[in-house]
């Protein structure tokens, strides 16, 4: 088969998550759900709009595949607008994964900014199915306010059933929020982890990454297990469109996910 | 990568000598491919169908300069004197648009586009090095079965250089003048008495010459083909120090060259677009009038476009010209390395030639490199 045509799937279940955003469960028309990693993503096609790269935020108990997509545009408005029964095009999942296992026996610190928790999810989850594997998980998570945090009742789960401590911030605070006021990474001094025995998986706008993990390196995390999910332009998802560089790689293709180690130098060049 | 049973430089048989194409073209036409080469059209030389030898411009050839491409007459008998076309194989390769599915209610179907069995004439020893860096990127990770139907139906006829443009550096990136490898039939042009050397270089090479009149080549017949691509190589308009090019060149990310290049560069993709190995290329729909079936399609794209890093409710990434600029260049002599084991660059000299403000990669690298951020020369 051709590597851009799409394979068809049906919408099997649509939950609205927040004013703007929907999570899609999707599946086959036919054939099994393929295999797929925490981190990696699908480029979803709605007919005759376009495609995009959504990351997978999880795994329905039958396979399918989870999307949680913000509409912001053409092509993401008309994915949360589909209905189950609905028909889409997938193709994927492609690209790298978080190397949950490889965190084993270290304390882990999963930051995410907005939509980050999307990707992150599928980290926590897997996190949680061999939770004895771990030391301390924290989950620190930045939300523009408190009405936009996404999976409000999954993270009081993680606290109250899972032993993570969950903490969320808030940009714009409304007048009954209690918690704290500003920028995620004034979570990282609220957190307790060893930094020398310490994996981290960060997504969110890549500014907040890049404060993340700056602040991680300067308490000792090494950047080698500092890992981020990055976006870029993506028409193909299989390295032969082109707009998906950064520098020396295909963020289809080495990414989305990478290590702080190989793409800290990169991100700190503008415009590249 | 091998593609269409290429063997590479082992001649599959002896080099023989032939005294007329016509022969040649007649068995290509008669296995059944229509034969492409060299024709006089907008006053360029430019790839088309050809029916007969009559079709080659004969004693036609070009001057090429950085920004300037023009025929000169010289009225001899030779065919192929003359440098790279702005058409390369990449037309063929991977043509400039094309459909991929289509999308009818409940079901995908995808749109298998012909193959069509062509004979390319006159191909350089560069495009060959171009043809054999987009196998890397279409028979790569994720194989386009598509692509592989095109490289198969393409029978590839390489016409050793002779007289280099002004813009070729193919020596300074090791990929000519003289094909060695990637055709199925290598072919060079020799003066009184008007002759061609041929070397297969695939089994179906072979059959062809087997089928039109040859005969063995003498000794002065190699002679002479080896003194053509020796003098070639020493003709070359331009040169690159390659040297270590793949750390220097990213690491220049702060030369005030790029300012420089960018004042003049009016990102107006035609460096791209002449490339014989720039694939990028962007996806486009086009639903029918019911609304009912949508045909999606890849075409070419280019990264000095505005919109190749667009991302919502931010600017682009690469917003300025310098970006893009730097973006290219960089990508062709160094991260292409990174990505896909190779140079994407393969030293044709087209996207000097046919930039309209004359911009010429091999000066900008020996600035950046030297750490100047002036212009040499003023045009
Ligand atoms: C690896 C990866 C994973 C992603 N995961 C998610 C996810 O889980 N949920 C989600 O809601 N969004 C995700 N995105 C972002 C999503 O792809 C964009 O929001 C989407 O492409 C916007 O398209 P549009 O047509 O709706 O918007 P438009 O603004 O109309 O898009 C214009 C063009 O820019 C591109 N584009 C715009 N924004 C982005 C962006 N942020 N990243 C990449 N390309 C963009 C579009 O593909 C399109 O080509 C991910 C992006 C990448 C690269
Ligand atoms: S970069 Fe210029 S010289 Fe190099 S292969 Fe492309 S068009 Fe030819
Ligand atoms: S380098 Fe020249 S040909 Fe290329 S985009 Fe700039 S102006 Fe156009
Ligand atoms: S998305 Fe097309 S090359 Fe990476």
């Amino acid at each position: 088969m051709h590597p851009m045509t799409p394979v068809p799937y049906r919408v099997r279940s649509r939950r609205p998550d927040r004013a703007d955003t929907v999570t899609l469960a999707l599946e086959p028309v036919s054939g099994p759900c393929p295999f797929s990693l925490p981190g990696q993503f699908t480029m979803v096609y709605a007919h005759g709009v376009g495609e995009i790269p959504i990351s997978l935020s999880g795994r329905g108990r039958t396979g399918a595949l989870v999307h949680t997509i913000r509409a912001v545009g053409a092509v993401s408005q008309a994915l949360c607008r589909k209905r189950p029964g609905d028909l889409v095009g997938v193709r994927g999942p492609y690209g790298t994964a978080f190397d949950v296992a490889g965190a084993a026996g270290l304390d882990v610190v999963v930051a995410a900014g907005g939509l980050g928790l999307a990707p992150l999810r599928t980290v926590v989850r897997e996190l949680i199915a061999h939770r004895s594997r771990y030391g301390r998980i924290s989950v620190i998570a930045g939300t523009r306010t408190p009405m936009t945090l996404l999976y409000p009742r999954e993270l009081d789960r993680w606290r109250m059933a899972h032993d993570i401590d969950v903490q969320v911030i808030v940009d714009h605070p409304d007048h009954i929020w209690p918690g704290p006021v500003g920028l995620v990474t004034k979570l990282i001094d609220r957190i307790v982890f060893a930094p020398r025995r310490t994996a981290a998986f960060v997504c969110g706008p890549e500014i907040m990454m890049r404060a993340v993990a700056d602040d991680l390196m300067a308490r000792g995390v090494p950047a080698r297990r500092i890992a981020l999910s990055l976006e870029r332009n993506m028409k193909c998802g299989v390295g032969r469109c082109g707009h998906c560089q950064l520098g020396p790689l295909l963020l289809c293709l080495d990414g989305p996910v990478v290590d702080y180690e190989r793409v800290g130098g990169l991100l700190a060049v503008r415009e590249l | 990568m091998s593609v269409g049973g290429s063997v590479g430089g082992n001649a599959l048989m002896d080099t023989v000598v032939i005294e007329s194409l016509e022969p040649l073209i007649a068995a290509l036409q008669s296995a059944g491919y229509a034969v492409v080469g060299p024709t006089v059209k907008d006053a360029a030389v430019r790839m088309a169908e050809i029916s007969s030898v009559e079709d080659l411009p004969a004693g036609v050839g070009d001057v090429q300069r950085p920004g300037n491409y023009r025929l000169a007459e010289r009225g001899d008998e030779m065919l192929f004197d003359f440098a790279a076309s702005p058409d390369s194989a990449k037309r063929f390769t991977q043509p400039p648009r094309q459909r991929l599915f289509r999308m009818r209610g409940q079901t995908i179907e995808e749109v298998r586009e012909k193959a069509p069995r062509v004979a390319l004439l006159g191909v350089r020893a560069c495009d060959l090095a171009a043809i054999a860096v987009q196998d890397r990127v279409f028979l790569g990770r994720h194989p386009d079965p598509t692509y592989r139907r095109r490289r198969e139906a393409l029978f590839l006829i390489a016409v050793n250089c002779a007289v280099p443009g002004g813009t070729c550096f193919c020596v300074s990136m090791g990929t000519g003048p003289k094909a060695t490898t990637g055709f199925d039939l290598a072919l060079t042009e020799l003066a009184s008495p008007h002759r061609f050397t041929v070397e297969s270089g695939s089994e179906r090479g072979a059959q062809i010459v087997a089928a039109i009149p040859h005969r063995p080549a003498d000794q002065g017949d190699l002679t002479a083909a080896e003194e053509v691509s020796r003098i070639a190589a020493t003709r070359m308009g331009r040169h690159v120090d390659t040297e270590g090019i793949q750390q220097w060149l990213p690491a220049a990310h702060d030369s005030p060259r790029w300012t420089d290049v960018a004042s003049r560069c009016l990102s107006c993709t035609n460096c791209t677009m002449v490339c014989p190995t720039c694939f990028c290329s962007t996806v486009e729909d086009i639903t029918d009038l019911t609304g009912e079936v949508t045909e999606r399609s890849e075409r070419w794209d280019s990264c000095f476009s505005l919109d190749f890093t667009e991302l919502s409710g931010q600017p682009p990434v690469r917003s300025s010209a310098l970006a893009r600029y730097r973006q290219w260049l960089t990508h062709k002599f160094a991260t292409w390395y990174d990505q896909f084991g190779t140079s994407g660059c393969v030293g044709c000299g087209r996207c000097i030639t046919w930039c309209p403000t004359g911009i010429d990669v091999t000066e900008e690298l020996s600035a950046i490199r030297d750490g100047t951020g002036e212009t040499s020369c003023i045009r």
